[in-house]
Parts: C-alpha cells; sequence; structure tokens
C-alpha cells in the first residue's frame, strides 16, 4: 500500500498526477474464505479492516451488492457524537470517537474528523430536564457534556434564533464539544483502502442471495456472483438487515424506514458548530464544501425505495427557517433518503445469533455513522472470538427476550 | 407521497392518515403462560418485508377509523385496503 504523505504529493504532482496506484483492488470472488462480511458500507468496512488489523484474520471478502460506501454511509448527515444517555451507549459510542479522534492517522487517510462540537436544543421545561438529566449522565460516564443557556448558545452559534417569542423558543441546549462531523465518503474509503492493503477482497456488484446453513452452522453464501464458502459470515446491512435474516431463518424487531436529509447551495462559513433539535426536528451544519446539510426526520411507514416523503422535508425546512431565519432564502440543491434500520429501543445489535459461525451487526437505526469506528472494533472481535467484546456485550439479540433494552429514544436526536 | 383510499372517506392524502405498523398479530390468549422468548417475539419480532406488506392505518385527521391496507415497500403502491379483522388479501 503506497502511503500518502506531502512526499508522495510532491513527487505525484511532478509526473502530473498520472501515476497514483489504485487504493484499493477489484479482485474476483475466491471459493472459499476464512470470514465474509455482507455489506461493504463504512462499517462492514471498518469490521474487515479490525479483523485484519487486530485479529491477523486476512482472508477475508467484503461483499458489496453495489459500490461500497454507496448505502447509508454516503446518505448520512456526518454527524459524530457520544452524549447518549446510558452507560453502554456512552461504552459503545464514546469508544467510536476516541477512535474517530486519531483515525486519520491509523489509516494514513484523510476523514476530516472535525471537533466543532455538537448542541442539542431544549424547546421545553421537560426537554430541558431530560437534556439536563443527559448532560449530568454523561459527566457521571466519562463523556464531555455541558448545559448552555440561550444567550451561550447565542455566543456558541450566532445564527440561532433564540428569540422567547418563537413558536417554540430555546430554553437552553446541551453541548459535547468533542463531537462534530465528518467526511462520510472518506471514512468507507479509507477503511477500504486500510483492509485491501492488508489483504481483504472488497468485491462490488456481489448481492447474497442466500445462506448455506447445515447442522445450525453457516457454510457459506450464495451470491450473483456464485456460491462463496467461509466459516463465518458477518451481516452488516443496515436497512436490509431483516432481508438477510429471512434468509437465515432468522426474526430481527427491526422496521426499516427512510430516513431524509438535504443540502443548500453552498454559502460561505456562517455555521460554526452542529445543531440538532428534537422538538421541531431539524438538525444543521455546514460542510466544508460550503453546504449547509440538513437532516429530516422518517417516514412512519416501512420503506425499502431510498426516497421519502415530501410532507417530512416540508416540517424540517419550516423547523430550520424558524431556528435559523439566515436560511430562509436559500435555494435546496439536493435531497435524498437511506433506508434505516429501526430497533424498538433505539440501540443496535451486534453479535452472535442461533446460528453457530453467523454473526449481525445492525439496528443503528438513524445514528449509525458515528458509530463506525467502535461498531466495526468490536464486530471483528465478536467474530474472531465468537463472543462479543465487553463493549457490545449488552447489545444482544437476546435482550428483546430478556427485556435488559438500552432505551435511547431520547438521546437518538430522530424521532421514531 | 400516498394517496389513500379510506374506505370511509375515500382517497385523501397521506397528511391525513398514521401508520400502525404491521396487521394480523393477535395478542396471546394465555399471556402469562408464554415463556420470556415467545412474549418477546410477540412484543418486539416484526415483518419487515421488502415487497407486500400488510399494515395498519388510521386516518386520524378525518374519520379517525382503523383500517388494514396492502402496500409495496418497495414502490409505495397500496394493493388492497380492507377492513379491521378481515383476513389479509393475496395481492
Amino acid at each position: 500500500m503506497a502511503r500518502y504523505s506531502i512526499f508522495a504529493l510532491a513527487r505525484n504532482a511532478l509526473r502530473r498526477h498520472r501515476d497514483w496506484p489504485l487504493a484499493w483492488r477489484s479482485p474476483e470472488p475466491k471459493a472459499a474464505y476464512d470470514a465474509i462480511i455482507v455489506g461493504g458500507g463504512g462499517h462492514g468496512l471498518a469490521t474487515a479492516y479490525y479483523l485484519a488489523k487486530r485479529h491477523g484474520i486476512t482472508n477475508v471478502a467484503v461483499l458489496e451488492k453495489g459500490w461500497i460506501g454507496g448505502g447509508n454511509t454516503g446518505r448520512n448527515t456526518t454527524i459524530v457524537r457520544s452524549n447518549y444517555l446510558h452507560d453502554e451507549s456512552a461504552g459503545i459510542y464514546d469508544h467510536a470517537l476516541k477512535l474517530w479522534e486519531g483515525l486519520s492517522q491509523e489509516l494514513n487517510f484523510n476523514v476530516m474528523f472535525s471537533a466543532r462540537g455538537v448542541i442539542n436544543l431544549a424547546h421545553d421545561e421537560h426537554e430541558a430536564r431530560e437534556l439536563r438529566r443527559r448532560v449530568f449522565a454523561n459527566q457521571l460516564a466519562g463523556v464531555d457534556a455541558e448545559w448552555l443557556t440561550p444567550l451561550q448558545l447565542k455566543e456558541f452559534c450566532p445564527i440561532l434564533n433564540v428569540d422567547p417569542g418563537m413558536r417554540y423558543p430555546v430554553l437552553g441546549g446541551a453541548l459535547q464539544r468533542r463531537a462534530g462531523t465528518a467526511r462520510h465518503d472518506a471514512v468507507a474509503w479509507g477503511y477500504a483502502r486500510g483492509a485491501d492493503g492488508r489483504g481483504v477482497d472488497i468485491i462490488q456488484n456481489c448481492e447474497v442471495t442466500g445462506f448455506d446453513i447445515r447442522d445450525g452452522q453457516v457454510r457459506g453464501v450464495r451470491t450473483t456472483r456464485g456460491e462463496i464458502a467461509a466459516p463465518k459470515v458477518g451481516v452488516v446491512a443496515a436497512g436490509h438487515s431483516s432481508v438477510l435474516a429471512e434468509m437465515a431463518g432468522l426474526r430481527l424487531p427491526i422496521q426499516s424506514h427512510p430516513l431524509q436529509a438535504l443540502v443548500s447551495e453552498p454559502v460561505k462559513p456562517v455555521m460554526p458548530t452542529v445543531v440538532m433539535s428534537n422538538a421541531v426536528h431539524a438538525y444543521m451544519s455546514q460542510s466544508d464544501k460550503g453546504e449547509l446539510v440538513i437532516g429530516a426526520g422518517i417516514d412512519s411507514y416501512n420503506s425499502y425505495a431510498q426516497r421519502g416523503s415530501l410532507p417530512v422535508i416540508e416540517e424540517t425546512i419550516q423547523a430550520v427557517v424558524e431556528l435559523f431565519p439566515i436560511t430562509s432564502r436559500l435555494k435546496m440543491m439536493r435531497q435524498w433518503a437511506g433506508i434505516v434500520d429501526v430497533c424498538p429501543d433505539a440501540s443496535p445489535i451486534i453479535g452472535l445469533t442461533p446460528v453457530e459461525g453467523l454473526y449481525f451487526n445492525c439496528g443503528w437505526g438513524t445514528g449509525g455513522f458515528k458509530a463506525t469506528p467502535g461498531s466495526g472494533h468490536v464486530f471483528a472481535h465478536t467474530i474472531a472470538r465468537d463472543e462479543p467484546h465487553a463493549i457490545n456485550a449488552p447489545f444482544t439479540l437476546d435482550r428483546f427476550h430478556s427485556g435488559t433494552l438500552v432505551a435511547e429514544h431520547g438521546a437518538a436526536a430522530v424521532a421514531h | 407521497m400516498l394517496l389513500i383510499d379510506c374506505p370511509w372517506c375515500g382517497p385523501r392524502d397521506e397528511v391525513e392518515f398514521s401508520c400502525g405498523g404491521e396487521a394480523h398479530i393477535v395478542r396471546p390468549p394465555e399471556p402469562a403462560n408464554l415463556s420470556d422468548a415467545e412474549w418477546g417475539d410477540y412484543v418486539f419480532m416484526r415483518q419487515n418485508r421488502k415487497g407486500v406488506h400488510y399494515e395498519r392505518w388510521c386516518h386520524g385527521h378525518g374519520c379517525g377509523r382503523w383500517f388494514n391496507v396492502a402496500r409495496d415497500t418497495v414502490s409505495h403502491q397500496v394493493l388492497a385496503v380492507y377492513a379491521m379483522g378481515e383476513a389479509p388479501p393475496e395481492v
């Protein structure tokens, strides 16, 4: 793997950038691997990377039905934070945030992680109490969090409207300073390059159509490019997790919904941070290109269509214009949706299944991007050791039978 | 954007309705006798089909009544509308 550096840049500039090596190969699938990862999004590629790097399992294939990072990895609003309520969530999301902080160096690929802070607004007394409870819970769990008054919020983000006469006035907000944004595509590409460089085969345009399961043990997968054998299969398929689970004869508590986002025309820097509001349902940040990146809510009904409905966007834009009056004449350039896999307790499922050698990592719902490095790290451990890492041990499928849910609807930020 | 044919009010815009999730889930007659796994399945496990999905809708901003819908989760086409208690139609 050719290392990227200022010297490599200068060297290649002299050759007019004609000799850059490909960042990853496009190999034909082999007949058998030691492990297969189904799903070439950020989580799947991170899993393959950590399998190769931390566990020495390099004979691995990542099977992606489309192109890598083309699903929710390329469709989210790039927000990274770890201010969830419960200790279990603080464990996994803060684990991810710590990995984000060194990820560009780790991967030798600029993922453009920017700790510009994330603010969660409160618009009524109850929400203010709940948010302050979360701030205290975060502080006890070792996650940075602080409470800001409307005036402090205005100082931190000058374009925010804190007029007490608003329909839903801003009563305060929680700030996590270590949180921020990252470049979503770069995360997939960086992990793909790192995994490929350690021998992992990344196979695109290869859809899994079934599992080969005999005597309760997975033996491989059937794909649109033939059968591939492996004693271990990890499924990281986001919105399509239920479809794959059904192929394996499993049931999941997951519902798939479209979650929308949109971006404005590029403007000069106006938005120094990320602002999220659960109550009026909008969140906004500014990309390095200058586009305002706006997150909307989910459609209430199940869908696999990767497009959302207009009433949801209308509601979000109303909220954004009220919160940021500066945006009222801005043109919106693009709008899209990703299919999110929502769990009843808004927490993920990462672990073993009743089928030996088959592992699922799903249920991240509306907030999986932020967890990408941590999710891949603990899922690789789960696959390599055939037992969960202490960090993902609470996030079993079995919790829906035992009742030990990790209820994070309040902190998940997207109403569902 | 969905156009849903309410059995009582006729075709209306989706914003008048709310979706109540999977239809035809029957509450177990004797919950006290269920195992944790059976109760967990009843409460949490759901169909999540890519294709025809049978679900409940309520015309909250209209007649206020519940009914069942068979809908394709990829094309969003509403394939059938039928009354609560009726068996799911073949579509």
